[in-house]
């Protein structure tokens, strides 16, 4: 028997995908903000990349002004309150809390954040606004954690803003591609209406900038464009059969899930292909889909995957087995998939060779191909003058975000590679302020 | 094996002639507004009950009392606008009866407060006749009944309240406890006032005069009646040490020797010791009853029998007052002691809440180092004051070691009495005079070692718009 049983409305989805970190109310958040210690050069604020003052936050929320701490929080970080849920704090913040160190439970930082947000994007309160109007413009390209952070700082700062988005809805891979038990698309959207009212800035969505002319017209148009275009759809692995019906990307895969909910179905028996934190999302959120047996394959052994342990447990957690030392060599079936071909490889001095010999067949009817997504070098190939790293990561300064053309700049995914929400809402604010200094000469 | 049973020890105590089955009583309060309630706490295992004050008939307000809560923690103080029992005198008399007669031996004492003398003759004799096995006279109550001339009006005037006790003692058959308000700048005072009337005892403190807090939307001070407050009377576990001051005060003063019933803040069986231990013989409970029930003494007399064994004390009066040789004058401590802070850094969690405690609120005697979270103790600097110990979150993590040979003894009294004393400023015995000091301009700049929120982050020593670009 299958852990979870296969939703059909969308109760059953809510139930099958239960918040993770589910909102505090009054009295859990005074409770959890009594036992914070105020540390001295709080080891917690280190481990932010967005740098949030957490300690003065959590203060804050333990004397009754939620509100004071909602804006200590956006001071820092424009996505509080997404990051807030879906953060992998074990690894940052909450992980750095002293409490570790004492064998207690760390203060629940996450939660207290969300908590302090959610009550001024609930209110409505108006924390910030426009800057005095300075004359000049910038472009944003995407409408992702990146994209919508460089927006609020460069409004804060006086610039009229436009962000041009290829899809529907803004905040990017928040709610087209984290696991639905981290976050709902409403807490998404709610904070990005929340963060549009405050600001001012104009997002037009179905707006993909594609071609040379469109980046021409922007590039006249304005006097700086923030690229904050994320990666792009997952790598093809280039393996005979991937075509086969019910082989599908993750992260195409997890778009779907998010915008459809229990009205995208998953097989019976589902393998995903990879080790990261995508490969784990796609086989949690499979179990919780409804499928009886969810197999996870890696190339290599347990302890080399990248995803963080708590997400491997959270899969492990729902049913997930895992498979590893195994390589797939072909998709299977006819039309349909009908299962994987693997080679069963091993680890030599950090080098992975195939068994000769080893191959068998996993049979299944669904494969999720969580491993890794493109960048988008084509689009950027479009930028005269703009580098990419090796690995196809924009080139650009540490600091101030700016491209080898000096009139772009980037954050997020598309400039570091791929990491988490918080990473590209740091950098954005960052960069918008080096496109600030950049326009102030 | 040995076939020596473990000998428990006696919990029960003669308080000035009355007897009750172990020295925990409710005090006077709502939870012994009525037979019901006694009865259940007597059935609960509570030695003795102070019945709710009798005497003149009063109308109380509604929303009477108001809490102080420290962070989680709720009532860690407690304040009522309250008055004394509201129900008929005859009610309560054949209460106390019918109490007694399922009860023996268990100690119901009569509170009172009435004004002029036949009153008191007449509600004295009236609880006698119901059976009650002593009285206490409340002079303490700080509010409602002060401004009627009754309650701590009495009990801040010991010459009032030395009469008053000679009025009550006309009639007097059973035990009489005087109850003392600690709004007075000498609790001995009206404990001396009490003796000189002829009372059998004192009990206290009463509540303390206060305002809980100040509702921040309504602009009135809890609690709250209709939109307006008044002062009330501050008691629970925050009160413990002002009670427990007072306590020793009367214990140790020569003149008082009556014993004495100690009130406030005893919540469980260690605030309990520290009241015997400080010279109290029987306690007396309400905040911890109020917000509990009456079940918390199940963990109190086996916390107190616990201590016993622990110690070997067969009785109460084997400790009753046993701390008090060791409560001195300042002037009477030795100089020659010293203590310094020791971080055991196995144990620390790197909060460093000791380092900017020393820092900010000490003696600069605690410093950073590069690579690590753990602080040092510059051991030059430090006083031995404790503040670290008290501050860090992790048990026994900071001790504060003895540091001195242990050999010398010097007090300041001896130091006046030697004229060794310094007697100037610039005196070179004066105690502050080779303390180390960090020069004032040296704390600009320190705040800004924490980590600059709010704005972008701040990379290695990165301004807030960056430079380049
Ligand atoms: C499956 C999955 C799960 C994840 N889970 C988590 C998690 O739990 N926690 C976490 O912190 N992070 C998670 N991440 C990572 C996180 O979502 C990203 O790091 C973050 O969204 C990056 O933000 P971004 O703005 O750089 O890019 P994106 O979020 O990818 O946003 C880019 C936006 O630009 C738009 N765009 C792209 N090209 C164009 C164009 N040419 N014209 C117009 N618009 C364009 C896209 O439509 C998109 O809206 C996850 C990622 C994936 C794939
Ligand atoms: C260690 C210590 C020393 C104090 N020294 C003084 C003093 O020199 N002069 C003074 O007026 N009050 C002194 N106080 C009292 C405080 O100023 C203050 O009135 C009291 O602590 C109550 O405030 P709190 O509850 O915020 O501590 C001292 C308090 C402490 C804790
Ligand atoms: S490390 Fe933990 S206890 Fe210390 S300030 Fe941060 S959240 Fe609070
Ligand atoms: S207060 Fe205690 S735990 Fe915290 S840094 Fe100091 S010694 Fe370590
Ligand atoms: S005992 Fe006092 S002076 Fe010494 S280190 Fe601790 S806080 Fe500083």
């Amino acid at each position: 028997m299958a852990e979870y049983s296969t939703p059909t409305t969308e109760q059953e989805f809510q139930l099958n995908f239960a918040q993770l970190k589910p909102h505090m109310n009054r009295t859990e958040a005074l409770y959890e903000s009594s036992r914070c210690l105020f540390c001295f050069d709080a080891p917690c604020i280190k481990a932010c990349p967005s740098g949030i003052d957490i300690p003065q936050f959590i203060r804050q929320i333990n004397s009754g002004n939620d509100t004071g701490a909602a804006r200590t929080i956006y001071e820092a970080n424009y996505f509080g309150n997404a990051c807030g849920k879906v953060c992998p704090t074990e690894v940052l913040c909450e992980g750095a809390c002293v409490y570790n160190l004492q064998d207690v439970k760390p203060i629940e930082i996450g939660r207290l954040q969300s908590y302090a947000t959610t009550k001024v994007i609930e209110s409505g309160k108006k924390l910030f606004g426009p800057g005095a109007p300075n004359g000049k413009s910038v472009a944003v390209i995407g409408a992702g954690p990146s994209g919508i952070s460089a927006a609020c700082e460069l409004r804060a700062l006086g610039y009229e803003v436009d962000v041009f988005e290829a899809k529907a809805q803004p905040s990017g891979l928040t709610v087209y591609g984290v696991a639905p038990y981290k976050i709902t698309n409403e807490e998404t959207l709610a904070e990005m209406a929340y963060l549009q009212a405050q600001f001012g800035y104009n997002v037009h969505f179905n707006s993909p900038i594609n071609s040379r002319e469109e980046l021409a017209e922007l590039e006249s148009k304005y006097d700086a464009i923030f690229l904050g275009i994320g990666l792009g759809k997952t790598n093809d692995l280039g393996l005979p059969g991937e075509d086969k019906i019910n082989c599908t990307g993750a992260v195409e895969f997890i778009a779907e899930l998010r915008q459809h909910h229990h009205q995208v179905a998953v097989g019976q028996k589902v393998i995903v292909l990879g080790g990261g934190n995508t490969a784990m999302d796609a086989a949690s959120e499979s179990a919780r889909l409804g499928a009886e047996n969810v197999v996870l394959a890696y190339r290599r052994g347990k302890e080399e995957m990248g995803a963080y342990d708590f997400e491997y447990d959270l899969a492990k957690g729902v049913g997930v087995k895992g498979l590893f030392n195994v390589a797939p060599v072909e998709i299977m079936g006819n039309g349909y998939v009908a299962g994987v071909k693997f080679i069963r490889t091993e680890t030599k001095e950090g080098k992975v060779s195939e068994i000769a010999g080893s191959e068998f067949v996993e049979p299944c009817d669904m494969v999720i191909k969580a491993t890794g997504q493109a960048k988008q070098t084509n689009f950027l190939s479009l930028i005269p003058g703009l580098k990419v790293d090796g690995k196809g990561r924009i080139v650009a300064d540490a600091h101030t975000g700016q491209t080898t053309n000096p009139q772009y700049f980037a954050s997020g995914d598309a400039w570091n590679g791929g990491a988490e929400v918080v990473n590209a809402a740091a950098e954005a604010k960052l960069t918008a302020r080096g496109i600030h200094a950049y326009l102030s000469k | 094996m040995t076939d020596k049973k473990i000998k428990m020890p006696d919990l029960s105590i003669n308080f000035a002639g009355i007897k009750s089955p172990n020295p925990f009583w409710l005090a006077s309060a709502p939870p012994t507004n009525s037979g019901y309630q006694i009865m259940k706490a007597f059935d609960a295992g509570w030695g003795g009950a102070v019945w709710k004050t009798l005497g003149v008939p009063v109308v109380n307000v509604s929303s009477r009392y108001g809490g102080v809560n420290y962070r989680d923690k709720r009532l860690v103080g407690f304040n009522n606008i309250e008055l004394i029992s509201d129900r008929p005198l005859a009610d309560n008399l054949r209460e106390i009866e019918e109490v007694k007669k399922r009860f023996p031996n268990h100690a119901v004492i009569a509170s009172l407060m009435v004004q002029t003398r036949q009153e008191w003759h007449d509600i004295v004799r009236q609880s006698q006749d119901a059976g009650a096995d002593g009285f206490e006279l409340n002079f303490g109550c700080p509010h409602g009944m002060c401004e009627r001339g009754m309650g701590s009006a009495v009990g801040q005037e010991p010459k009032v309240l030395q009469m008053i006790v000679e009025w009550v003692m006309e009639v007097a058959t059973k035990p009489v406890i005087v109850k003392l308000t600690p709004n007075i700048s000498d609790i001995t005072e009206p404990a001396m006032a009490a003796r000189r009337g002829g009372a059998d005892a004192i009990s206290l403190i009463n509540t303390i005069q206060s305002i809980v807090g100040v509702d921040l939307d309504k602009f009135a001070p809890y609690p709250i009646v209709d939109g307006k407050g008044t002062n009330g009377g501050y008691c629970g576990p925050a009160v413990k040490p002002i009670a427990l001051n007072m306590v020793k005060n009367c214990a140790q003063h020569p003149d008082v020797r009556l014993p004495i019933s100690g009130i406030g803040g005893i919540e469980n069986w260690r605030d309990a010791v520290e009241h015997i231990l400080l010279g109290a013989s029987s306690v007396q409970v309400c905040t911890a009853a109020m917000h509990f029930g009456f079940g918390i003494i199940r963990e109190m007399t086996s916390g107190l029998e616990q201590y016993m064994v622990d110690k070997g004390f067969n009785t109460i009066y084997d400790f009753v007052g046993k701390a008090l040789p060791n409560v001195l004058h300042w002037e009477d401590l030795n100089m020659k002691y010293k203590v310094t802070a020791n971080i055991h850094e196995d144990k620390c969690i790197g909060c460093q809440l000791c380092y900017t405690a020393c820092e900010d609120g000490a003696h600069q005697a605690i410093k950073l180092n590069a690579g690590t979270r753990v602080p040092e103790i510059i051991e030059e600097n430090c006083v031995g004051c404790n503040l670290c110990s008290l501050v860090c979150p992790v048990e026994d993590c900071i001790t504060m070691d003895r540091t001195d040979d242990g050999t010398e003894h010097l007090t300041w009294k001896q130091r006046t009495e030697a004229g060794t004393a310094p007697t100037e400023f610039n005196d070179e015995r004066a105690g502050g005079r080779h303390h180390w000091v960090p020069e004032p301009a040296a704390a600009l700049g320190k705040e800004r070692h924490k980590t600059l929120p709010g704005k972008a982050r701040i990379l290695n020593g990165e301004t807030e718009v960056p430079a380049t670009a």
